[in-house]
């Protein structure tokens, strides 16, 4: 991908699709290393499917056999000289505690480092997609950090208006990058 | 500072507006957004529709949403346009500005933009 946050767009959908009701997007900054953090309460996987999951032929689509998110991710965190790993818990496992963490690191001074990109494009772009779910975001740098939980929002609106609408949607985006010019 | 006054007078500004949204919405946007779409650039398509669709005051009548993968990852960003009583309209590799015509010319106009239809890639 041309931008990290591509990536993150990419794998919050995966949770989107996993029924998730919460998804955080965690990004921290620091002394040249990025942390990305994506966690979600969705399905989980199970183990068999778990261990092959970053192999482009493992799969959840079916319109083509192969799936390259995860893959991606991790050739992007590793030609860093970084890592990606994950973790899940299938709801057929623990039916209360179930979801999947993902998380890359990033040596942001390597060449080959992917920039971060427009982060706040990609989650205004997720909360459109999913105006039901919610959605923890947080950006952390040594001058500070950007935040956004729509569980506050939603809880201004109230349930009659959805988040998906144009003006909810710009004002969030609006909202973000005024922060991101204080980081 | 965006303040959440501002979110809360969104708020009323919407419950106003309940009444007028009984709109048809008898047309649907769909931008593919799996891992093809978003790498060949669905995210700012997506977005111009969103935004022109709104600005433009389709929103009564037009509702722009997301899918995975349609099967044809070759020919991200795909945008398919569905309208009652009318044929599936299949626009491919899209981008911002044709986003722009589609939303002018077929949206708003009614006249399917034939050039960037995945017939007019294949043919």
């Amino acid at each position: 991908m041309k931008e990290l946050s591509l990536n993150v767009l990419d794998i919050a959908e995966n949770s989107a699709k996993a029924r998730a009701k919460l998804i955080e997007i965690l990004i921290t900054e620091k002394e040249n290393v990025l942390t990305l953090v994506i966690r979600d309460d969705g399905c989980g996987m199970e183990e068999e499917f778990l261990k092959n999951v970053t192999d482009p032929f493992t799969t959840t689509r079916t319109t083509r056999a192969v799936g390259m998110g995860l893959p991606l991710l991790k050739l992007e965190a590793e030609q860093t000289e970084g890592y990606m790993e994950i973790r899940s818990v299938s709801e057929k496992v623990d039916s209360e505690h179930h979801g999947t963490e993902v998380k890359a690191v990033f040596h942001t001074d390597h060449i080959d480092f992917t920039p971060p990109g427009d982060m706040v494009s990609s989650l205004v772009t997720l909360i459109q997609g999913h105006p039901d779910i919610d959605f923890l975001f947080r950006y952390e740098t040594e001058k500070g950090e950007a935040e956004c939980d729509t569980r506050e929002i939603r809880e201004v609106l109230g349930e009659d208006v959805s988040l998906a609408e144009y003006e909810v949607i710009s004002w969030i985006e609006e909202n973000l990058r005024e922060q991101f010019t204080l980081i | 500072m965006k303040s959440l006054e501002e979110l809360q007078a969104i708020k009323m500004r919407m419950k106003d507006r309940v009444v007028l949204r009984e709109g048809t919405n008898d047309i649907r946007v769909v931008v593919g957004m799996a891992t093809c779409g978003i790498a060949a650039g669905a995210r700012p398509v997506l977005n111009e529709f969103v935004r022109d669709v709104a600005e433009e005051g389709l929103s009564s009548k037009v509702t722009v949403s997301q899918t995975g993968c349609i099967g044809i990852c070759q020919y991200e960003p795909v945008v398919e346009v569905f309208e009652a009583g009318k044929e599936k309209v299949t626009y491919v590799k899209m981008d911002v500005d044709k986003a722009k015509d589609v939303v002018e010319k077929h949206l708003k106009g009614g006249q399917v933009v034939t050039e960037y239809t995945i017939g007019a890639y294949q043919s």
